[in-house]
């Protein structure tokens, strides 16, 4: 593998925005000046099934066109999904692990066996909090900035300005953007 | 001012038709193309393109129906997959023998059954024979690219022959790249004005389409579509050579990666073929003198330039992502059957992988090539990978 070939797994359940939450780190990553791919698993297409989605991101030119086997982050969308072998396929001690949840890293840990490094974050209740729905989506990617430094926050705020503004407006776009930033201040990690 | 954004493969082809603006698009929506005709109609209902959009009630009627705009002097566009290009095939011969200029996206999609709806390449290759040129891309900018350049191609005075773009379903039409579109205004330029020939519409000069043509005639004009085949290696490689002035990307009939010293060549067509680039990237800092040949063009099949790069080689390892049961892969077929007048062949195996979306990794091809390091490869057995057994 290139060195410099940095690659995640999104867990979540159809609906949930595991795929848009995907492509807009693709976009961001893209503004900075990276070369991205952004793809999800095809299964039966049902709302609440489990899903996943990819990210590759590189300084170069990306080839591969396989699926990703072993991620350097997995970020889990909702802790339901936790008990789901998947979680933990193709990991390993230097494997980063993100989940939304209000449980604590060593009962996460527990839960699923993950062997790397484990954070959390309260990214639904955050959502609600700041935008008053269940769309935790920015949160995580506040979250993934500050774990893992691949995207910055103003690119992302850039592509929350893109995607929200002309159709909600300049409030709808604050709110995401503050719940982005608490996703990036409030995660917790821990080995 | 090239524009760099990340978006699908049905997105690409999709802007590159906005940016052809075509005369007449007719389709059926079938997975996985659904979204190129999806972000095409929003283009039209949005008013940004002038197309007459026909929404038809089966892929039969799609391609008919580009038949008769393309036959009435119209430039036409439609997109497929899968079962839609199965339910075309009757009307797809019949593009090719009336020498119409179509351009065709497919988003390439195993055939049932049983039923699946991921990529693999028997659409396609059951359609090897009806006459129709074919391109392949590894990508979503090889999509945007070839679709740019398809009607130059197709339109082409010594050429007049419906295009194909292929590009894999899922892998590609759904995944989200990097994609450097180019201005509006430099395509427009680039594709310029439609050469009409005998169009329907020119009621001065009448013409006739699709007549009855018996033991009398039938022959000689299935000659000519032979003809017009010789013609298409010549006119690609100028339609490239043009696009790589507004680009920066040069294409020809064949990729040649890591091909001038390599030892061990492996062939495939598609996505699968940036997956082995990778993993000859990987085996190179090993010291294995590996290369990849992809093909651009499959059909028409360009024989000369597989003898001249395959010749003296140590090993020729050929993917195939579509079987033909009971007798060869079609690739592998074709590149066997290439072989046969060179001086000092290669060893050559036969791979089939990937069939109904079934993942190929860089370790299954690794697999591949190992069989070749070790000498390991027999010229009339077909070997899978990825598959249980």
């Amino acid at each position: 593998m290139p060195a410099n070939l940095f690659e995640i797994r999104w867990h979540g359940r159809a609906g949930q925005g595991a795929k848009s939450a995907s492509q807009m780190l693709a976009e961001a990553a893209l503004d900075m000046g990276k070369y991205v791919q952004a793809f999800p698993e095809y299964g039966a297409e049902r709302t609440g099934a489990p899903m996943k989605a990819f990210n590759r991101i590189s300084d170069e030119r990306i080839l591969l066109h396989s699926s990703v086997e072993n991620p350097d982050l997995v970020v889990v969308i909702d802790d339901t999904l936790l008990g789901n072998p998947d979680i933990v396929a193709g990991t390993d001690e230097k494997t980063i692990l993100i989940v939304n949840t209000v449980k604590t890293v060593e009962s996460v840990r527990q839960k699923c066996g993950f062997k790397g490094k484990v954070c959390t974050v309260k990214a639904t209740e955050i959502a609600l909090e700041e935008l008053g729905r269940a769309t935790p989506n920015t949160v995580m990617l506040g979250a993934v900035a500050k774990v893992t430094g691949i995207i910055e926050l103003k690119y992302v705020e850039d592509k929350i300005r893109d995607m929200f503004l002309k159709k909600f407006g300049e409030a709808v776009v604050q709110k995401n953007i503050k719940a982005l930033h608490r996703g990036y201040e409030e995660v917790i990690c821990n080995g | 001012m090239p524009l760099k954004q990340a978006i699908t493969g049905a997105e690409a082809v999709a802007y590159a038709m906005k940016q052809i603006n075509p005369d007449v698009v007719a389709a059926y929506p079938i997975t996985p193309q659904t979204p190129v005709v999806e972000y095409f109609a929003k283009y039209v209902a949005d008013g940004v393109v002038d197309t007459e959009m026909i929404p038809v009630e089966s892929e039969h009627s799609a391609m008919s129906a580009v038949v008769g705009a393309a036959a009435s002097g119209a430039r036409a566009f439609t997109a497929t997959a899968s079962a839609g290009l199965a339910l075309m095939h009757e009307i797809v011969f019949i593009a090719a023998s009336l020498r119409l200029p179509i351009v065709m996206a497919v988003a390439n999609r195993a055939l049932s059954g049983p039923l699946n709806i991921h990529c693999d390449h028997s659409d396609a290759m059951a359609e090897r024979d009806s006459g129709w040129i074919q391109l392949w891309a590894e990508n979503a900018q090889e999509a945007y690219d070839f679709t740019v350049m398809a009607y130059k191609i197709a339109e082409h005075k010594d050429v007049r022959l419906p295009v194909m773009v292929n590009f894999d379903g899922f892998i590609i039409s759904h995944g989200v790249e990097v994609v450097e579109t180019l201005d509006d205004e430099l395509v427009k330029d680039f594709i310029g004005k439609q050469i009409k020939m005998y169009p329907l519409l020119d009621t001065s000069n009448p013409v006739t389409y699709g007549s009855i043509d018996m033991y009398d005639y039938y022959f000689e004009h299935k000659r000519q579509q032979v003809e017009a085949m010789k013609y298409v290696p010549k006119v690609f490689k100028e339609v490239a050579e043009e696009f790589a002035k507004i680009s920066g990307r040069k294409y020809d009939l064949i990729d040649e990666y890591m091909l001038d010293d390599a030892e061990y060549i492996m062939i495939a067509l598609g996505s699968t073929a940036g997956t082995i680039k990778h993993t000859i990237n990987e085996l190179r800092k090993e010291g294995k003198k590996v290369g990849l040949l992809k093909p651009w063009i499959f059909r028409p099949f360009p024989k000369v330039e597989y003898q001249r790069l395959l010749n003296g080689r140590k090993a020729v390892v050929v993917l195939d992502r579509s079987a033909s049961f009971g007798a060869e892969a079609p690739l592998y077929q074709s590149v066997k059957s290439a072989l046969y007048e060179i001086a000092v062949k290669p060893q050559i195996g036969s791979y089939v992988y990937g069939l109904g979306g079934r993942d190929i990794t860089p370790t299954h091809i690794q697999q591949a090539f190992e069989d070749a390091f070790k000498g390991d490869l027999i010229v009339d057995e077909e070997r899978y990978l990825g598959l249980r057994e």
